[in-house]
C-alpha cells in the first residue's frame, strides 16, 4: 500500500474582528474575565455573504494553489463541518460545483471539532487505498448563526472560518495512523437541541473535565506514528479555549513543539480551528516542511481524533 | 484520613491549580467568590483531589461543593464508602 501526504493548505478568516469588549456591550462581561477564562481576546464573525460554501470554497481555493494541482484532479471533496445552514442539502457538492471539481465525489461529514482529523484520516485512507488520488478535505463553520449572544458563558467562545488540505499520494506515510473514539454518553454535554431551538448549547465543566483526560491518547498517536513526543514540531490541538489547550498539551511531553494558539484572536471555530491555527504557524515560518506535527481534534458528539502529519 | 488532612491536601492542590494561599484554604471558605477558583479551575481541583484521595467526585456532585469545607466533608464521605 502506497503513502500519503498533505500537499498544501489554505485558509479563510472572515473579514469582521469582534472583540471582547464589542461583546460587554451586549451581555454582562469584560475583556479581563474573558481573557483569563478563555485566553480568547477577539474573534473573527461572518457576514452574511460569507457562507459555508462561500468561505469553503475560498479556503480550497488557496489548497490547490499551494498544492500546486487543478481543481480537476480532485477525486473527492469532504466537508467537516457542523453549522451548516440546515440539514438539506449538504455544503460539500456546492463547494466541488464552485471549486469546478467536475469528477469529484463530494460529502458532509459532522465529527463536530473532531471534523477536520477525521476528515483528513478519511482522505489519507482514500489515498492509500486506491479510490482516490487527490482528495480536499474542507472544514468550514458559521457558529455564529447558533450562538445565544446572550449567553455570556458561550457567546464569547464561538467564531466562524474556514480551512482547506489537499492530500496525495506519496511513497512513506507522510499523514500518520489516526487515534480516535468517543464518548456518545455525553452527547447532552455539547448541542443545539434542534426542531425549533438552534441555539449552542454546552455544559463546560463536563467537557473540559472529558478533554484534559485525553492526554494519554493524545501521546499515542504520536506512539502510532513512530515519534517521541519530544521530536515533534509542533502540536496543533483543536482550538476550543486556552485553558483546556494548556491542561491537554502539558502532559504530552512535546518539549521541542511550538503550541498552536490561535484561539487567541480567532476564537473557537470548531471543525475549522485545525486548519487555521496549523496554517498560521506554517506561514509564519514557525514549522518547516517536512516538519512532523501532532493535530487533535475533540468536542461536541462527544468524538475525538487525532494524528501526526508531515507539513506540506 | 482526618477532616485536618484532608484539607491541608486539598490547600495543596488549590494552591498548585489557582495559585490560592493555603492560609486562605479555610473550610468556610467558598471556591468562587472567596478563594477566586473559576469553573475550569475548580475542575481541575476535583481531578487532582480524585487522584490524591482515591475517590470518585462525579461532575453532578460537583456544583454541590461550595465551599472548602463541603468538598472536606465529601471526600471524607467519599473516602469511607471506597
Amino acid at each position: 500500500m502506497t503513502g500519503s501526504r498533505l500537499m498544501g493548505l489554505g485558509t479563510y478568516r472572515p473579514a469582521r474582528v469582534v472583540t471582547n469588549d464589542d461583546l460587554a456591550r451586549r451581555v454582562a462581561t469584560s475583556d479581563e474575565w474573558v481573557r483569563a477564562r478563555t485566553g480568547i481576546a477577539a474573534r473573527r464573525i461572518a457576514d452574511a455573504d460569507e457562507t459555508i460554501v462561500s468561505m469553503g470554497s475560498m479556503a480550497a481555493e488557496k489548497a490547490l494553489a499551494s498544492a500546486g494541482i487543478d481543481a480537476a484532479d480532485l477525486d473527492m471533496v469532504l466537508l467537516a463541518t457542523c453549522t451548516n445552514p440546515s440539514q438539506i442539502p449538504g455544503s460539500g457538492p456546492q463547494i466541488a460545483h464552485r471549486l469546478g471539481a467536475g469528477r469529484a465525489g463530494a460529502l458532509d461529514l459532522n465529527a463536530g471539532c473532531a471534523g477536520f482529523s477525521y476528515a483528513l484520516s478519511m482522505a489519507s485512507d482514500m489515498v492509500r487505498a486506491g479510490s482516490a488520488r487527490h482528495v480536499m478535505v474542507v472544514a468550514a463553520e458559521r457558529l455564529s448563526d447558533y450562538t445565544d449572544w446572550d449567553d455570556r458563558s458561550t457567546c464569547v467562545l464561538l467564531a466562524d472560518g474556514a480551512g482547506a488540505a489537499v492530500v496525495g499520494p506519496a511513497v512513506t506515510r507522510e499523514i500518520g495512523p489516526a487515534v480516535w473514539g468517543h464518548d456518545g454518553g455525553k452527547a447532552g454535554a455539547i448541542r443545539v437541541p434542534g426542531y425549533g431551538d438552534n441555539l449552542f448549547r454546552m455544559e463546560g465543566q463536563t467537557v473540559f473535565r472529558w478533554a484534559i483526560a485525553l492526554t494519554p491518547i493524545v501521546r499515542r498517536a504520536c506512539e502510532l506514528a513512530g515519534f517521541a513526543p519530544a521530536d515533534i514540531a509542533g502540536v496543533v490541538p483543536h482550538q476550543a479555549n486556552l485553558r483546556i489547550i494548556d491542561a491537554l498539551v502539558n502532559g504530552i511531553g512535546a518539549t521541542n513543539a511550538v503550541i498552536a494558539r490561535d484561539v487567541v484572536d480567532a476564537g473557537n471555530t470548531s471543525a475549522a480551528s485545525i486548519p487555521l491555527a496549523f496554517s498560521r504557524l506554517l506561514d509564519g515560518g514557525r514549522l518547516q516542511p517536512g516538519d512532523p506535527v501532532l493535530l487533535f481534534g475533540f468536542g461536541a458528539g462527544l468524538t475525538y481524533c487525532g494524528q501526526v502529519v508531515r507539513c506540506p | 484520613m482526618s477532616q485536618s488532612d484532608i484539607l491541608a491536601g486539598l490547600a495543596a492542590i488549590l494552591e498548585e491549580v489557582a495559585g490560592v494561599d493555603p492560609a486562605d484554604a479555610t473550610a468556610d471558605k467558598t471556591f468562587i467568590d472567596d478563594l477566586d477558583v473559576d469553573s475550569l479551575s475548580m475542575v481541575e481541583v476535583v481531578v487532582a483531589a480524585e487522584e490524591k484521595f482515591g475517590v470518585k467526585i462525579p461532575d453532578e456532585d460537583v456544583k454541590s461543593l461550595k465551599t472548602v469545607g463541603d468538598a472536606v466533608s465529601y471526600i471524607q464521605r467519599a473516602g469511607v464508602a471506597a
